[in-house]
């Protein structure tokens, strides 16, 4: 007899699960031996504290009340709780924190293959060091987490969340035009985002500059040309990446790193530096992350912290297809 | 595994890029777009059932219109060529929109009998109307954003039909020219958007094929721009 699960969710048996195993333990062994902590959450959290973290993740999140009429959420991600949890138990404690975790969160998307509603995530969180430092950490375990998954030719996107939010400012675009050319960039509709620059009422000139930004992807020389384009919010935002990226050369870690400008996360607690990991075998994205300066201060501890996370699931698929092409190949 | 940083340089994924091609309405046009961008789109002219037509740079795959969110999103085509109407639609599909090609342009709109009362009278009397589409999410976001509500009804084939006998009161469809619409005794009643073809790339494709993404939407580009 069939008993039906939920959509987006799934059983998994021993042959994955032993796959599944290895990387875990590839993974969490590699964070430990960076210093990374493992700590473990409540899959369930009071919908209130995590709308803190979050509100715009919230939308998607799955809620029902307990025995006290309390609406309670499933967590959508990791670092939010993580948030929660250093401020409550952390408070006093001496920075930076290294933390990692292995956990199962929740969204409520449309499901297909690596797109889940439950899915697994390992990732970590570098509390209290600020930027470029603590982002050149980040990447560098992130790129050795890569290397222990045997993805070789995985590649490590590198953007500015705050480049088109000062951007924006500096051209003294507020409002609903600003959150509607905020959304075309998230989505990466360029055809749209042309067409709401133009209804912001700035000058063709700058419309130009932004469509082009959000194009600019590739080596450190797109720091050269993006400059080239001008302006003092590019320039600061340039200034950043270009101090990450040298942090990142120091570290020998820069050469699997694209620098991408018209990067956009849609969690809507990044700041400064935001990161997305993709592999030439699949069509998804590996995992993302980067700098949440802001998000402490919304738990009541300001400091600043950065981290990434990879969805398991889909760093497995890279990891058989990767293996098929080797196989063939040879 | 040694190959690590050496396997990075060309980080590119193996083989043509993978171009979805839409047939039907779109077809003859992006050929002709494909052909004055430079890709050799003539073995797809021909009488060929294939649906696989491979190139040196370029590979050309053919489905329907629709389909071409779902392949570009997974990343089985890495770009592709569809309706701004198919992507309103599938609006849940992450695909990056690169480029207006132009082409293609009709408009979505809601269309009543002609001389016929019955979308106002049902609108007034019942609160709210029935609605036969192909595009049941555009129909509903459009009611939505307008205030008004609606029972959208899902059909397949002549949308036309349905108003004539009587399953819904007025249609929200796809028109070109209005001759469809004008020889079944329907009129235009609103415009809801115009569409035209569009450019789109798969999110991964589209940061580790840059260059040949890039340079394929100037192109294209180009050669849409009259």
């Amino acid at each position: 007899m069939i008993h039906p699960i939920p959509p987006g969710t799934r059983d998994i048996l021993p042959d994955e699960m032993r796959e599944l195993r290895r990387l875990h333990l590839a993974l969490i062994e590699l964070f430990e031996s960076r210093g990374y902590g493992e700590v473990a959450t409540p899959a369930i959290e009071y919908d209130e504290v995590l709308a803190r973290g979050d509100g715009r993740a919230a939308d998607s999140a799955y809620r029902f009340f307990d025995e006290r009429g309390d609406l309670l959420a499933l967590r959508s991600d990791m670092t939010v709780p993580i948030a929660r949890l250093v401020a409550s138990r952390y408070a006093a404690a001496e920075p930076p924190l290294r933390f990692c975790y292995l956990a199962n969160a929740f969204r409520a998307v449309r499901p297909q293959r690596g797109q889940m509603r439950e899915f697994a995530q390992a990732g970590v969180e570098l509390i209290g060091a600020p930027a470029p430092a603590g982002t050149a950490e980040v990447v560098d375990v992130l790129e050795a987490a890569l290397g222990a998954a045997g993805l070789d030719r995985a590649v490590i996107g590198l953007g500015d969340a705050d480049l088109f939010r000062q951007l924006l400012t500096e051209l003294g675009v507020e409002g609903e035009n600003r959150e509607a050319i905020l959304e075309r960039l998230a989505t990466h509709d360029l055809v749209g985002l042309e067409a709401e620059l133009s209804r912001a009422g700035i000058g063709g000139e700058q419309v130009n500059t932004c469509l082009a930004l959000a194009q600019l992807r590739g080596g450190r020389e797109v720091l050269d040309q993006a400059r080239a384009i001008g302006g003092p919010a590019v320039e600061r935002a340039t200034a950043r990446l270009g101090e990450t990226f040298a942090a990142l050369e120091e570290r020998g870690v820069a050469e699997r790193v694209r620098v991408d400008l018209g990067l956009q996360r849609d969690l809507g607690y990044y700041s400064g530096a935001i990161l997305e990991v993709y592999d030439p075998a699949i069509g998804h994205v590996l995992g993302g992350g980067g700098r949440y300066d802001e998000l402490l201060r919304r738990f009541g501890v300001d400091l600043p912290a950065a981290g990434f996370a990879l969805y398991l699931e889909r760093v497995h698929v890279a990891q058989m297809e990767e293996e098929s092409r080797r196989g063939g190949s040879a | 595994m040694s190959d690590g940083v050496a396997g990075m340089a060309g980080a590119k994924p193996d083989g043509p890029l993978k171009l979805a091609v839409p047939r039907g309405a779109l077809l003859e046009d992006t050929l002709d777009v494909l052909d004055a961008a430079g890709v050799d789109a003539a073995a797809v002219r021909g009488e060929s059932r294939a649906l696989i037509f491979p190139g040196d740079e370029i590979s050309l795959v053919t489905m329907r219109p629709s389909d071409v969110p779902t392949y570009v999103e997974a990343g089985a085509a890495d770009v592709g060529i569809t309706g701004k109407d198919v992507l309103l639609e599938q609006s849940d599909r992450m695909v990056y929109e690169l480029l207006d090609l132009g082409y293609g342009r009709c408009r979505m709109v809601l269309a009543g009998r002609k001389g016929d009362e019955s979308l106002g009278e049902a609108q007034r009397r019942l609160g709210m109307m029935r609605i036969a589409t192909k595009y049941p999410r555009i129909a509903e976001r459009h009611f939505e954003s307008t205030g008004r509500q609606v029972e959208t009804i899902e059909v397949k084939g002549s949308i036309e039909l349905a108003p004539l006998i009587g399953l819904a009161d007025g249609i929200v469809d796809l028109v070109a020219t209005g001759r469809t619409l004008d020889e079944n005794d329907l009129e235009v009643r609103e415009e809801i958007v115009e569409c035209t073809a569009r450019f789109v790339a798969n999110r991964v494709a589209h940061k580790l094929r840059a260059k040949e993404i890039d340079e394929l939407t100037a192109k294209l580009r180009e050669a849409t721009a009259r």
